[in-house]
């Protein structure tokens, strides 16, 4: 199975969601903001930086990248995507995914390792999930808040379209907690906590158990294997 | 070069952040006048020649689709200078 990991100007991340892939047993194919051949890869991971510098509004500009115009097709098709943080931004402001991403209400970068509950476990890139799972893997964004129309927010939490929701702190102000969304389709999910950097043991977040133990976001990777295979 | 002016600005009904931490500090510098601050952003698009209906069309597409994001924006004026 191949996850092809984008990297556009300005991609931080893209090497630690390639290492995520891995570790969950996928081939990795580099995928280049340039090009729009996605190379015949069965997902795709838009990891985590600040892609063109958060220039215009977070995620805009990438949005437009020769790239996006094959992925936003494939994944209007039913290739899974995974939007890690600015990948989130993107797919919002690829309207993939309802919404906008605003500035943290208390106007800092935050970083911590947050807490979430996984509140929709019928996605690609949940599958392995239990409902209601309480899982921990880190955070780290300047423009974390998540907004809609009440109408929009009205039909998220209808259709069960909120994939993820902060537990015990809200970080940025998001409204009803939303931490990640799912596409009707459930092949596209998107949130500002980053799995890739909670997969291998000494490296995650600390758990009750030892420090550095968290490896609540490797269960993303391996679910998109297992749909993958099911598929 | 004539321009063509975009002026977006963050929804009224939302939080700016930005004009926020700016109306604090005016407020530690004693302008306590300038109650509340909102930032928005002014866009110059360069046009050669003049500027035509067609091109203002354009831009106003652009400005829609591309420049502001409805959900969180607005665009409160397009208009040509110069």
């Amino acid at each position: 199975m191949k996850i092809g990991v984008v990297t556009f100007p300005g991609t931080l991340d893209d090497r630690d969601a390639a290492r995520a892939a891995r570790l969950a047993g996928a081939e990795v194919v580099s995928l280049w903001h340039a090009d729009t051949n996605l190379h015949k890869v069965d997902a795709v991971v838009l990891p985590g930086g600040f892609s063109y510098g958060d220039y215009l509004r977070c995620g805009a500009i990438a949005a437009q990248a020769p790239v996006m115009e094959s992925i936003i097709k494939a994944a209007n098709g039913g290739l899974p995507v995974l939007g890690i943080c600015n990948g989130f931004q993107v797919l919002v402001e690829s309207h993939l995914l309802p919404g906008g991403l605003i500035r943290n209400e208390h106007q800092n970068f935050i970083c911590r390792d947050q807490k979430l509950r996984v509140e929709n476990v019928d996605t690609a890139w949940t599958n392995e999930f239990e409902l209601g799972q309480e899982i921990t893997i880190p955070l780290k964004n300047g423009e974390g808040g998540y907004i809609a129309t009440q109408e929009t927010l009205k039909q998220l939490e209808g259709d069960g379209l909120i994939a993820f929701r902060y537990l015990e702190l809200n970080p940025n102000g998001s409204m009803n907690d939303i931490a990640g969304l799912r596409n009707a389709r459930g092949n596209v999910v998107g949130l500002m906590p980053h799995p890739e950097h909670a997969v291998e043991p000494g490296f995650g977040p600390d758990t009750a158990t030892a420090m550095r133990s968290g490896v609540d976001g490797l269960k993303f990777f391996t679910s998109v294997m297992k749909a993958l295979v099911n598929a | 070069m004539p321009k063509i002016i975009v002026e977006v600005m963050p929804k009224a009904d939302l939080l700016d952040p930005q004009g926020k931490a700016v109306a604090n500090a005016l407020h530690r510098s004693g302008n306590e006048r300038f109650e509340n601050v909102r930032i928005g952003k002014r866009i110059e698009l360069h046009v050669s020649g003049e500027v035509t209906e067609a091109d203002l069309a354009q831009a106003k597409l652009v400005a829609e689709s591309f420049l502001s994001n409805g959900v969180i924006e607005d665009v409160v004026n397009i208009h040509v200078e110069g």
